[in-house]
């Protein structure tokens, strides 16, 4: 039987739904009506696919990375380079997509969360070409971790509000990013960076960024003629993995691997690994794998990579997990810059941290299977905004 | 009769509209709750609404994030909670509603929840993150324990559905008096007596109104239509500026005070 979720009211089997206050209620009430009639229509996928052609510069390449296979030995790794659509990231697939929709709702005025800022930029880019007005929230610690996205914002002509509630950060940034939504949601549309959040943000961030793996797909098919054996994914909320797992769910041959941050390491305390070391509780408008403490209490999240420092992940991966369809593994800050290192050695592409935790995932895995075999990667976003943080672990100074 | 009804039954029987402060538990610790409880109490509180403190509290202003925060790392758990009420149970007879965010209470178990609120003596339970759309998973073990789960409206429900909500109301209506978070906002008496008359036509609960209450002003002129009013922030704001004076529980008694007196004799 072929895979079908969410239901109508959102959920992922036990997970997902639409946990939020009476005042968004009515919103998001509207916005799955607006999306549902949207998903219908073929002038909305036409539009959509105008923009991700001419403006985002789709298709991204799917790359053989012969020299990263050949030093590890085993499988035949492609990568989805994602890093290489306009802002630098996955992420603008997603608020192209959602941004159609806001014009479309008759909105005026976006809002967005961002942790490393990708998201950030992605929406403030949008709004930019769309002449919307923006407001970005952003934790203040990484606002200082990402100084460069920052700047890059404001010069796209949004506001940047720095959160300083909390753990100040991606956590943070999306509650204060709800409350700003709670009090101006007669004229704002929330544009939700990940596959979290109430129903039907899962969904249509799933349908948005599915692009990655319908390309990657048809691309693979056409260099080896197959399907992959193992397709890999970095989840923080898990936009980029949902994206590339979706289009091969039915596919029951190819393995999906879900690479979390582990931090320090998942027993101790600072890590980020919401499925490997978390339990299911409700958190930002759905139920899924939470950091908490036995009290309920969400905890600090902890990763080298500001864009998967979140203590929760997206319903349908908590789903997919449950029902054993995907595995998650998690990926520690030091695997994770060595993985950095090595791919911008041996095939010159400097990857985002938070991809460079997919890669370190490939060069465990890779080495244990043969030749023939195939591993699709998804190289989300490219390493640029991470050279100061990378610089302060190798303790360089400029 | 339950304690919430009852309540409401006598207030109307003596033309007065119910005060509901709001304190989150724990701030700034459990014993000073307790004793905070029994002041309000004492000086014209009608019905208690108990904040269960939560790290990531969405829909509420800095000022109860700021109190959620110090409950917290006062180490108040639900656990404390329900030993605070059933200690002030012993000698209060107060309707007491829990409110708070549903994560907490998933964790802890409904159905255990239930059944320790319900031997404490919680009379309610209010979550703002759990809507008409997912309450089914606790309304079962709920109504079982006798704990009315009272229902938020916002200016932004359209008729249709506040219809339908008022309509399967207990306990009492929850009019969120404009759209954004605790104490955030001045509020405008006039739109919410518009939507509160329209409410009370379609409800057979008495119809209370909350956020952005700060002042004995905003309480009379909304106490004139609504059955109840709630004060949330302004309390918590008193609480944390006189947490670590003698002069905190004559503080609130005075405030409560004042508010009680603007509602007992509603104008207009």
């Amino acid at each position: 039987m072929s895979y079908q979720y969410p239901d109508e009211r959102g959920h992922f089997g036990q997970y997902g739904g639409r946990y939020v206050a009476e005042t968004l209620m009515p919103a998001l009430l509207e916005l799955e009506q607006a999306y549902a009639e949207a998903r219908e229509d073929p002038a909305f996928k036409e539009e959509f696919d105008y923009y991700l052609k001419h403006y985002v510069g789709r298709p991204s390449p799917l790359y053989y990375a012969r020299r990263l296979s050949e030093e590890l030995g085993g499988a035949k790794i492609y990568l989805k380079r994602e890093d290489l659509n306009h802002t630098g990231a996955h992420k603008v697939n997603n608020t192209v997509g959602q941004i159609l929709l806001a014009r479309r709702m008759g909105k005026k005025k976006v809002i967005a969360e961002t942790g490393a800022g990708q998201h950030g930029v992605a929406t403030a880019t949008v709004a930019a070409l769309f002449d919307m007005q923006c407001e970005i929230f952003m934790g203040k610690e990484d606002i200082r971790r990402q100084a460069l996205n920052v700047f890059r914002m404001k010069l796209l002509g949004a506001k940047v509000h720095e959160v300083t509630s909390g753990t100040a950060t991606l956590k943070d940034a999306m509650n204060d990013a709800l409350r700003h939504w709670v009090t101006h949601v007669r004229d704002t549309f929330y544009i939700i960076g990940t596959v979290a959040g109430p129903h039907p943000y899962p969904l249509l961030v799933r349908d948005f960024q599915s692009v990655i793996g319908t390309e990657a797909r048809q691309q693979l098919q056409e260099a080896e003629g197959r399907l992959p054996d193992v397709a890999i994914a970095c989840i923080g909320g898990g936009s980029n993995a949902m994206g590339l797992f979706y289009p091969f769910i039915n596919d029951e041959s190819v393995r999906l691997l879900g690479v979390e941050a582990a931090g320090l390491g998942i027993d101790t305390d600072k890590h980020a690994a919401s499925i490997s070391a978390g339990a299911p509780g409700v958190l930002h408008g759905n139920k899924t794998y939470l950091l908490q403490d036995e009290d309920g209490q969400i905890n600090h999240a902890h990763s080298i990579s500001a864009g998967l420092d979140y203590p929760g992940v997206g319903p349908e991966h908590a789903h997919l997990q449950d029902i054993g369809r995907a595995e998650y593994v998690s990926i520690t800050d030091a695997e994770a810059l060595e993985a950095f290192q090595k791919l911008t050695r041996v095939e010159g592409i400097i990857p985002a941290l938070e991809s460079a935790h997919a890669i370190a995932q490939v060069m465990k895995l890779a080495p244990t299977l043969t030749k023939e075999q195939l591993l699709l990667v998804c190289l989300s976003g490219r390493g640029d905004k991470d050279i100061h943080t990378v610089a302060d672990a190798l303790g360089v100074t400029f | 009769m339950t304690r919430i009804d009852k309540t409401f039954a006598d207030l109307r029987q003596r033309r007065e509209t119910a005060l509901i402060p709001f304190l989150t538990a724990g701030d700034p610790d459990i014993a000073t709750t307790a004793a905070l409880i029994r002041t309000l109490v004492r000086h014209g509180a009608d019905l208690i609404e108990l904040g269960v403190p939560f790290s990531d509290p969405m829909a509420d202003g800095p000022t109860i994030q700021a109190a959620s925060e110090r409950a917290l790392a006062a180490g108040t758990t639900v656990k404390k909670v329900l030993q605070l009420v059933a200690e002030v149970r012993s000698d209060c007879q107060v309707p007491l509603v829990l409110m708070g965010y549903y994560n907490p209470i998933f964790r802890y178990g409904a159905e255990r929840f239930a059944e320790d609120a319900a031997g404490a003596g919680v009379d309610g339970l209010l979550l703002v993150d759990l809507p008409p759309e997912e309450v089914d998973e606790i309304s079962t073990v709920m109504q079982q324990a006798k704990i009315a789960l009272i229902t938020l409206l916002a200016p932004t429900t359209p008729l249709d559905r506040m219809r339908r909500l008022a309509a399967a109301a207990e306990g009492y209506l929850y009019y969120v008096s404009m759209t954004g978070v605790t104490g955030a906002q001045k509020i405008s008496p006039d739109d919410i007596r518009v939507a509160v008359e329209e409410l009370k036509k379609m409800s057979s609960v008495p119809v209370g109104v909350g956020f952005g209450i700060t002042t004995v002003k905003d309480a009379r002129a909304v106490g004139a239509f609504a059955d109840g009013v709630v004060v949330g922030s302004a309390l918590v704001k008193i609480i944390a500026d006189y947490a670590q004076s003698d002069e905190l529980l004559p503080r609130v008694g005075q405030f409560i005070a004042e508010l009680k007196q603007g509602l007992v004799e509603p104008v207009g």
